[in-house]
């Protein structure tokens, strides 16, 4: 997955948190008691969970640990 | 008294841990292993005890308490913003703070500003600042200790007492077991608020009767139905609040607990696992506080929703010091433990109650990056170290923990709370305010110590002049905000019922981008690091 997709997903979902369009409204309470904004908001957490998943398998800074080892064998030798 | 026995049974139990921990740890003259725990947690522990730092007496008692005033809108602005915004800074902030600290050694934020930026008493300006904002939790801590043990015994424990036994067993086990048994006993902790929320939500949602049918009542009730909704907060504000958890990485107990991981792997599972955790905790606190309001049968309920409508409908004509009044009256941070003493057998009160203790001892942590902090940002750089040994450094850390806490509960004794909730309330911004000093000491060659001074000093100079305006210009009742100046129509400050607005932004929206612009502004104008220097933090390709 490219860099820029996982900017845009990121981006997206900063955005996504501002939702607007549940902002009056408490229709329809989910499973009878759970209201449509909460309900949302409990979703944007999972997604962001899902996002951080992302994030860990396409981005992950290995260079920084591999940083570290040469460093460690420089100071070895 | 048997919730308090349970608690009781709770405190001796994370003692002992402290204690265990200390008799686990194997080089406990080395300072590292002491104030990092040798940089050797694994992936559950450093999940757990990173999150579990990060929640303080607030995700249980404070959210429940803002959802039963505030409505649903609490999750939004408090945890599903951090869900995504403090993932994101350990994964970009933390991995490579990690990567540092093992590579040059470092144990606090400040060791690396100094070697990045070639200062010396700049760091120290900004480890003045990082204790000041720091040590407000640590007395909140204290009376939040103090305030629930009351409770949950039903007076029978005086709030001084109970005070001083929080006190005592924090200080316990953050001296004898340092960063492992702080660790280790937030782990413990972590798995009960986890427990909690599952718990609290079933039991309370079975004696109320389901859930069903109170959320049905509030909807049809002009006077709740907007706590299911988000109506009475604007967008501005909501939006301003993503803003804040990004002081979660600028704390420095939270940066240096990201020195402890022994692998750079274990930030994976922390960076998924973050908003799942967020999600399990805050969600039936904040449910169960907005359903508090439909509670009819419990006095203190009550008297809290009177003092509400009275604040809504005369709070205008009121003196201030009313309205103060009738706000703290108002206040729901004491509604999960009402719903706990109605709803919950004893015996399960009692480990509910254990669970609250857990979230208000929270304090722990910070106790012992202040410590961190002073032995090495100030005792070891000023040839503390030098002079007298590792083993001296890590016996001062040890004094430090017990003279901050012996000073921390003397001033809870005396001062009232709402001071330090307000101080809190502040340090969430300074330390917002000074996440842009991490961004370009890791993302930024050109960033400079000049940059870094002029970051701080905007910062205590803002939190400052916050803290003068809103004690200089009272907090207005419920509705309008009283605006202070205007241009062209424009409302560039104002008074709100809740603190200060500019621009229709809390104060943390222009602090942060004002860090991040004198940042930028001063470095560019001012000489950088050597090259060497430079190339030590961004090697060639």
């Amino acid at each position: 997955m490219s860099r820029a997709l996982l900017v845009i997903i990121v981006v997206l979902l900063y955005a996504l948190h501002q939702d607007f369009w549940f902002w009056r409204t408490a229709h329809p309470l989910v499973f009878g008691f759970l209201p449509i904004g909460l309900f949302y908001q409990a979703c944007y957490s999972v997604a962001a969970a899902l996002v951080m998943w992302l994030l860990v398998k396409y981005a992950w800074p290995g260079h920084l640990e591999e940083d570290i080892r040469k460093t460690q064998e420089d100071s070895n030798s | 008294m048997i919730p308090a026995i349970v608690v009781f049974i709770y405190l001796a139990t994370v003692l002992y841990i402290g204690i265990f921990a200390f008799r686990k740890a194997a080089g406990g003259r080395k300072a590292e292993d002491y104030f990092l725990a040798s940089r050797s947690l694994g992936p559950f522990v450093f999940l757990f005890s990173l999150f579990g730092t990060n929640m303080t007496a607030f995700a249980i008692l404070g959210s429940s308490g803002h959802a039963f005033t505030n409505g649903i809108v609490t999750f939004g602005l408090m945890a599903s913003s951090s869900g995504i915004v403090i993932p994101l800074t350990i994964f970009f902030v933390g991995t490579r703070v990690w990567a540092l600290g093992k590579k040059y050694g470092f144990m606090t934020p400040v060791q690396m500003f100094r070697d990045r930026w070639e200062c010396s008493h700049i760091g120290t300006v900004i480890f003045g600042l990082q204790a000041i904002l720091l040590i407000p939790y640590i007395i909140i801590g204290i009376m939040g200790g103090g305030t629930t043990l009351n409770s949950i015994s039903g007076g029978l424990i005086p709030y001084w007492f109970g005070g001083a036994i929080v006190a005592l067993v924090v200080m316990g086990y953050v001296f004898f077991g340092g960063m492992r048994g702080t660790a280790w006993v937030n782990t413990f902790q972590t798995i009960l608020f986890l427990l909690f929320g599952a718990i609290a939500i079933v039991v309370i949602g079975a004696g109320m009767g389901g859930f069903r049918s109170a959320a049905q009542a509030m909807l049809n009730s002009p006077a709740f139905a907007p706590l299911l909704t988000r109506e009475r907060i604007s967008p501005l504000y909501f939006f301003s609040y993503t803003f804040i958890p990004l002081s979660a990485i600028a704390f420095p107990h939270i940066l240096i607990f990201c020195l402890t991981a022994e692998k750079m792997n274990h930030f994976k599972k922390t960076v998924i696992f973050y908003p799942l955790c967020i999600l399990a905790i805050w969600l039936p606190c904040v449910f169960l506080g907005v359903m508090a309001n439909r509670v009819t049968d419990v006095p203190q309920i009550r008297a809290k929703q009177e003092a509400r409508r009275l604040l809504a409908t005369q709070g205008k004509t009121m003196a201030p010091e009313a309205r103060d009044d009738l706000r703290e009256k108002a206040a729901g941070d004491d509604v999960i433990l009402l719903l706990l003493q109605r709803y919950a057998p004893l015996w399960l009160a009692g480990l509910l109650g254990a669970g609250i203790m857990a979230a208000v001892m929270a304090s722990d942590s910070q106790i012992l990056a202040l410590s961190t902090m002073f032995t090495e940002d100030f005792f070891a750089f000023y040839g503390g170290k030098r002079r007298f040994g590792e083993g001296v450094q890590v016996q001062t850390g040890r004094l430090f923990i017990v003279l901050i806490t012996m000073v921390a509960y003397a001033v809870a004794l005396r001062a009232p709370e709402t001071i330090f909730e307000l101080a809190i309330q502040y340090a969430f911004s300074g330390f917002a305010a000074l996440s842009p000093l991490l961004i370009a000491a890791l993302f930024w060659r050109g960033s400079t110590k000049w940059g870094a001074l002029a970051v701080t000093l905007w910062t205590a100079s803002a939190v400052v002049a916050v803290a003068v305006y809103q004690h200089a210009v009272p907090a207005p009742a419920p509705g309008p905000a009283t605006v202070s100046w205007s241009i062209a129509g424009l409302d560039v400050l104002a008074r709100t019922p809740g603190g200060t607005a500019v621009f229709g932004f809390m104060p943390v929206v222009p602090m942060v981008i004002v860090s991040g612009l004198l940042m930028i502004g001063v470095s560019m104008l001012t000489a950088k690091p050597q090259q060497s220097t430079i190339q030590r933090y961004f090697p060639p390709a």
